[in-house]
C-alpha cells in the first residue's frame, strides 16, 4: 500500500486511492466543483490542482492516483495562484446575484472565494447573457448564468438516474447546460441534481425563496417514504416563522450512507414531507359528539379511551378488541403498543397489515413497493406471537361484531376503499384513531388521539434489510400531539401501569432486552449508519 | 535540391493509382516488412530513424509505438490524424493530393508494427476533395490486395475506414479526435489513461499524423540510419514546411530538419513579397510563440526552436511583413481560439473569451495601458492548467506578441490607431 505525504502529513492508503481521497482522510481541504465521489471523474473544473514533487505541471487531485513516496502540496504559491486563477475565471461571467440566489449560504463559489480567492474583480468586459430561471422539470429550475459547467448534473442523469435528459450544448464560452430536445428533467431522482450542483444553477422549485439556508436547523433522520430507509436530514426553519407560509420543515436532504442510499434519495421521499405541517394535522384529542368531533384535553381523552377499552373487555373479553398498529410507527412506538395492549391488557388480536388496493411498485433503484419505513420492525415486534390474521377478518366481510378497535396511523378508507372500510369499522362498537393527520378514517372514529410525525420524534426504523436506523426529532410535536409511544404510555398510566419511560432511548433498552431479534442492540451500536438485525431463525410454522 | 523522403517522386506529377505508385517503387517497403520483418524490427528501425511526430508535439514515433501493449485481449487500433486544423498548416493535404498511396503504405507498415488490423483515417470535414481522393485510393488498394485480407500472401489483414470530421479544431487533439470518432462531442480526454492503453472504444490505440506515417515508408526503404542522417541529431529526416504570408513563393516545401528559417524564407519561398521588410515569423502554426525578424537564423528542428522559446509545431510557417498590425494579427488568433475552445476546462473556456474581448478593446483603443499586463496575467493563468494544450495554444501567442511587439499594443491604447504605416483609423 502506497504512502503519500500531503502538506507534510503522511498517510498509507490502499492502491488506487486518489490524492483528493487521501487528502480528505487527512482533513486537508482540496477545493473542487466537478469531482463528486458518486460520479465518474471529469477533471475539468481544474480547481483541485496540486503540486507533486518531480512533476513539472500541476496535476488534478481528483484524477491522480497516489504512488508510494509521492509528496504533494496544496499550499505552494504555484498552487494557490492556479486555484485562485481558476476561481477568477469561474466568477468573471457569474452574475454575482447572491442576494436573490437561493444557493447563497451553501454555495461553493462563495465558500471557495472566501477561502481561496479574495481577489478584486478585474473583469472589464460585459458579462455573457444566458438563459435564466428556466423550469426544466417538475422540481428543478435552471439558471445557466450561475452555472460553472462542472457537469455533475449531466453525469448524474447519465450514470445514476440513467435518464439522460440534460447535456452541455455549444462550445467554449457559449457552453450551456440544456435539456435535450423534447426532454423534461422528470425522473424520480431529479431532486438530486440540486443537491450536487455546487452553485445556484440548479435550484429546487419546492424550496426556492421559502427560507434562507442559514435559518435552517438540521436533524439526522430516515425517510419514511418506503422500506429502503434512505438516510436524510430534516431541515427545519425554527427562526423565521413567517417564512415559507409558516411551514417548519422546509426540505429534506439526503444523508450519505454507503450501505443504504449512498448520496441519493428519490423525489417521492424528498417531497413527501408536506403532511408534517399540513393544516390537516391533529393537534388535540377529539371526541365524536353527534356528527361533530369536539376537542378534549389529554387526561379526559385518556380516561375516555381506557374506560372504553375496559368496558369492551368486561363485556366481550379480550377477544372483542382489535389493535391495528402501523408500519409507519417506530420500533419504540410498536414495542410500547405491544407491551400495553398485548402484555398488560392481554389482547392478542394485534396486527398492522392492511391489504392495500393501490398497487405500488419498486423502481429499479431506491424506491420500494412497500411505502412504509418500518414493516420489518413491526414484523419483529408484533408478529413474534403469530396467530392473529387481520386480513382474514377484513376480506371475509364477516358479520362478526367486536367491541373496540384501536387503530394507529392507517387510513383504511384510502387503503381498502370507502365501502369495505366503512363495513369493517361498522363491526366495532367503538373506534379509537391514533394518528398525526386527519383523514376520512379518522373522521369515522369515536375518539381521535393526536400523534407526532416521524420528524418530531426520536426513535428507530428497521428497513427491509433489517437495518435498524435512528431518527432524531428535528422539531417539536405540533400542538398537543405526542409521540405515539407517549400516547400509549398515557393510556397505560391511566389504566394503572406506570412504565416510567423518560425517553425513546429507555424504551429501546427494554425493547432490546425483550424482543429476540433486537437482542444486543443499543443506540450507541446503531450509531449514525444503522445496524443490521442479527440473522434470525425463521419462525417455525 | 536536398534529398527527399516524402515527395521524392511527385515533384512534377501526382501518383494517383496503384499502378503509377508501384512504377516508382511503391509498396516495396510494405512487401519487405510483411515478408521479411517482425513487428519489433519495424519499431526498432523507426526508433533508429529519429522520426518524431509531425502533428506538432514531436514525440518520438518509435517510442509511441512501443507503448502499445504486445499482448492485448482487446483489438488494437491505428488511428490516422488528418484533421490538420492548426492554422497555417497544409502538409497532410499535399501528401493526400499528390501521393495518397504513400500514406496508405505507411499506414499498413505502421499498423503491422503495432499489431493492429483496423485503421481509422480521420480527415477534417473541410477536406472534401481530399477525402474523395482517399476513398478512391483505399478502394484501389483493396482491389490490388494492399488492403484487406492476407496482404501480399503474408497472412496479415488490415481494414482502413475513412471518417470525415465536422470541422472542429479540437478534434485534431488526439483524444478529442477519438471522442469524435466514437460519435461523441470532441472533448479531449483526461489522461491517464493514455490512448496506447485505453484509446478508441477503450482499446489500445496508436494515433499518428499523416506526415509521420508517410515518412515511415522511406525509413523502411532506405533504413533508419539514412533517414536520421537527413536531419539533425534527435530530429531525423525531412519536414514539410507550409510557408504562407508575405513571401514571393508561398507553398509546402519538403526540407531537411534543422534547415535555418532564413533559408526557408529567402532560398525556397523566394524572399519577401514586394521586397517589404520582414517583421515577424510564426514558425509552427498559429499557436506557437512568434519570432521576430532577428530570430530567423534558428535551425528548424524541434529542439533548436524550443531553445529560443518557440515551437516547431505543425510546420506552418507564417511570414509577416512590416505592414502588418500585430495587434490585429493577435486579435484574429485570439478570436480563433475563443471560437474553438471546447469549453470543458474552466481556464480555457473562460480565458479564451476574456482574452478575445479585452484584445478587441485594445485594438479599438478602448482599453487602459494597465490592461496589457492584465492580458498577460490572464494568459499566464491559462497555461498548464487544462486537460489539453488548447489553453496553452491560445495563451502562448498572446504572451509572445505582447512581449515582443509591446510598443504596437501601447500605441493602439494611446492613439486609438495603428503605428503601422499607412496608419489606419479604427
Amino acid at each position: 500500500m502506497p504512502t503519500v505525504t500531503i502538506n507534510q502529513k503522511s498517510l498509507t492508503v490502499p492502491e488506487g486511492t486518489t490524492i483528493i481521497q487521501a487528502a480528505e482522510q487527512l482533513n486537508i481541504e482540496i477545493p473542487r466543483y466537478c469531482y463528486h465521489p458518486g460520479l465518474s471523474i471529469a477533471g475539468s473544473c481544474r480547481m483541485c490542482l496540486v503540486e507533486i514533487e518531480k512533476m513539472p505541471k500541476l496535476q488534478p487531485a481528483c484524477n491522480t492516483r497516489v504512488t508510494d513516496g509521492m509528496v504533494v502540496t496544496t499550499q505552494s504559491p504555484k498552487v494557490k495562484e492556479a486555484v485562485s486563477g481558476v476561481l477568477e475565471f469561474l466568477l468573471i461571467n457569474h452574475p454575482l446575484d447572491c442576494p436573490v440566489c437561493d444557493q447563497a449560504g451553501e454555495c461553493y463559489l462563495q465558500e471557495y472565494y472566501m477561502k481561496f480567492g479574495l481577489h478584486d474583480s478585474r473583469m472589464n468586459e460585459n458579462k455573457i447573457k444566458r438563459h435564466k430561471a428556466e423550469v426544466i422539470g417538475p422540481h428543478v429550475i435552471l439558471d445557466t448564468e450561475r452555472c460553472v459547467l462542472c457537469s455533475r448534473c449531466v453525469r448524474f442523469v447519465r450514470e445514476v438516474s440513467r435518464s439522460h435528459e440534460i447535456g452541455i450544448f455549444n462550445r467554449g464560452g457559449q457552453s450551456e447546460i440544456r435539456l435535450l430536445p423534447d426532454q423534461v428533467l422528470d425522473n424520480n431522482y431529479s431532486g438530486n441534481v440540486v443537491d450536487i450542483c455546487p452553485v445556484g444553477a440548479l435550484t429546487d422549485r419546492d424550496f426556492r425563496f421559502q427560507c434562507r439556508v442559514w435559518y435552517l436547523s438540521k436533524a439526522d433522520s430516515v425517510c419514511n417514504g418506503c422500506s429502503r430507509g434512505c438516510n436524510i436530514t430534516v431541515e427545519a426553519n425554527r427562526q423565521r416563522a413567517h417564512h415559507g407560509e409558516g411551514r417548519r420543515v422546509m426540505r429534506l436532504k439526503p444523508r450519505f450512507n454507503k450501505e443504504v442510499n449512498r448520496w441519493w434519495i428519490c423525489d417521492i421521499g424528498r417531497y413527501g414531507y408536506k403532511f408534517i405541517d399540513d393544516p390537516s394535522r391533529l393537534i388535540q384529542p377529539l371526541e365524536k359528539q353527534g356528527d361533530e368531533l369536539e376537542p378534549l384535553d389529554w387526561s379526559t381523552a385518556a380516561e375516555r379511551a381506557v374506560g372504553r377499552i375496559r368496558e369492551a373487555k368486561q363485556r366481550g373479553g379480550a377477544g372483542s378488541i382489535v389493535i391495528v398498529a402501523s408500519p409507519q410507527l417506530t420500533n419504540e412506538d410498536l414495542f410500547v403498543t405491544r407491551k400495553f395492549f398485548g402484555v398488560d391488557l392481554g389482547i392478542d388480536q394485534i396486527d398492522f397489515r392492511i391489504p392495500d388496493k393501490n398497487t405500488l411498485s419498486d423502481d429499479d433503484f431506491l424506491l420500494r413497493a412497500d411505502r412504509n419505513p418500518n414493516t420489518r420492525g413491526a414484523e419483529a415486534i408484533l408478529l413474534d406471537g403469530g396467530g392473529f390474521d387481520l386480513q382474514r377478518i377484513i376480506e371475509s366481510a364477516s358479520t362478526q361484531s367486536f367491541g373496540l378497535l384501536y387503530l394507529c396511523e392507517q387510513d383504511l378508507v384510502k387503503k381498502l376503499g370507502s365501502e369495505p372500510a366503512r363495513r369493517f369499522l361498522g363491526q366495532f362498537d367503538y373506534v379509537i384513531y391514533q394518528g398525526s393527520n386527519e383523514n376520512e378514517t379518522s373522521g369515522l372514529a369515536n375518539l381521535v388521539l393526536p400523534a407526532a410525525t416521524y420528524a418530531e420524534v426520536n426513535g428507530t426504523f428497521t428497513n427491509f434489510e433489517g437495518r435498524v436506523q435512528r431518527i432524531h426529532a428535528g422539531i417539536e410535536p405540533l400542538g398537543d400531539s405526542l409521540p405515539a409511544w407517549r400516547v400509549i404510555c398515557k393510556l397505560a398510566q391511566t389504566a394503572g401501569f406506570d412504565y416510567g419511560y423518560e425517553s425513546a432511548a429507555e424504551v429501546f433498552v427494554e425493547l432490546a432486552q425483550t424482543v429476540t431479534e433486537f437482542e444486543g442492540l443499543s443506540y450507541e451500536k446503531i450509531g449514525s449508519e444503522g445496524m443490521k438485525l442479527p440473522e434470525t431463525q425463521p419462525v417455525p410454522a | 535540391m536536398p534529398e527527399l523522403a516524402l515527395l521524392t517522386h511527385v515533384q512534377h506529377r501526382n501518383l494517383m493509382t496503384v499502378e503509377e505508385y508501384r512504377q516508382t517503387g511503391g509498396y516495396e517497403a510494405l512487401r519487405k516488412v510483411l515478408l521479411e520483418m517482425k513487428p519489433d524490427q519495424v519499431i526498432e528501425e523507426v526508433k533508429k530513424s529519429g522520426l518524431r511526430g509531425r502533428g506538432g508535439a514531436g514525440f518520438p514515433t518509435g517510442m509511441k509505438w512501443s507503448f502499445i501493449p504486445k499482448n492485448s485481449e482487446k483489438p488494437k487500433y491505428m488511428v490516422v490524424n488528418s484533421d490538420e486544423s492548426e492554422p497555417g498548416t497544409c502538409k497532410d493535404r499535399v501528401i493526400i493530393e499528390k501521393t495518397p498511396f504513400l500514406l496508405l503504405e505507411g499506414i499498413a507498415i505502421s499498423s503491422y508494427a503495432v499489431g493492429s488490423s483496423t485503421c481509422y483515417l480521420y480527415i477534417r470535414g473541410e477536406y472534401y476533395d481530399q477525402a474523395m481522393i482517399l476513398k478512391q485510393a483505399i478502394e484501389d488498394a483493396y482491389r490490388h490486395g494492399f488492403l484487406g485480407k492476407n496482404i501480399l500472401g503474408s497472412g496479415y489483414n488490415l481494414d482502413v475506414y475513412l471518417h470525415r470530421g465536422a470541422g472542429a479544431y479540437i478534434c485534431g487533439e488526439e483524444t478529442g479526435l477519438l471522442e469524435s470518432l466514437e460519435g461523441k462531442k470532441g472533448w479531449p480526454r483526461l489522461k491517464p489513461p493514455f490512448p496506447a492503453i485505453s484509446g478508441l472504444y477503450g482499446c489500445p490505440t496508436c494515433v499518428n499524423n499523416v506526415e509521420t506515417l508517410a515518412a515511415v515508408v522511406s525509413i523502411i526503404q532506405n533504413g533508419g540510419d539514412w533517414y536520421a542522417a537527413l536531419g539533425t541529431p534527435k530530429n531525423g529526416g525531412t519536414r514539410l514546411f507550409c510557408v504562407s504570408g508575405h513571401v514571393k513563393k508561398p507553398g509546402t516545401y519538403e526540407l531537411p530538419m534543422g534547415i535555418p528559417l532564413r533559408s526557408i524564407i529567402y532560398d525556397y519561398a523566394g524572399g519577401m513579397k514586394d521586397d517589404r521588410k520582414l517583421k515577424a515569423v510564426i514558425p509552427g502554426g498559429s499557436s506557437v510563440p512568434i519570432l521576430t525578424a532577428d530570430e530567423i537564423d534558428v535551425k528548424m528542428d524541434f529542439d533548436s526552436v524550443a531553445a529560443i522559446g518557440s515551437l516547431l509545431g505543425s510546420g506552418g510557417v507564417v511570414v509577416i511583413n512590416e505592414d502588418t498590425c500585430m495587434v490585429k494579427a493577435l486579435l484574429r488568433i485570439a478570436r480563433f481560439y475563443a471560437h474553438e475552445s471546447c469549453g470543458q476546462c474552466t481556464p480555457c473556456r473562460e480565458g479564451t473569451t476574456w482574452l478575445k474581448k479585452t484584445l478587441q478593446r485594445v485594438y479599438e483603443g478602448d482599453a487602459r495601458q494597465a490592461e496589457l499586463d492584465q492580458v498577460l496575467s490572464i494568459a499566464f493563468n491559462m497555461m498548464g492548467t487544462t486537460i489539453c494544450p488548447l489553453a496553452d495554444a491560445a495563451a502562448m501567442p498572446v504572451r509572445s506578441y505582447i512581449q515582443k511587439f509591446r510598443h504596437e499594443f501601447e500605441y493602439h491604447v494611446q492613439h486609438k490607431c495603428c503605428d503601422v504605416k499607412p496608419a489606419v483609423r479604427i
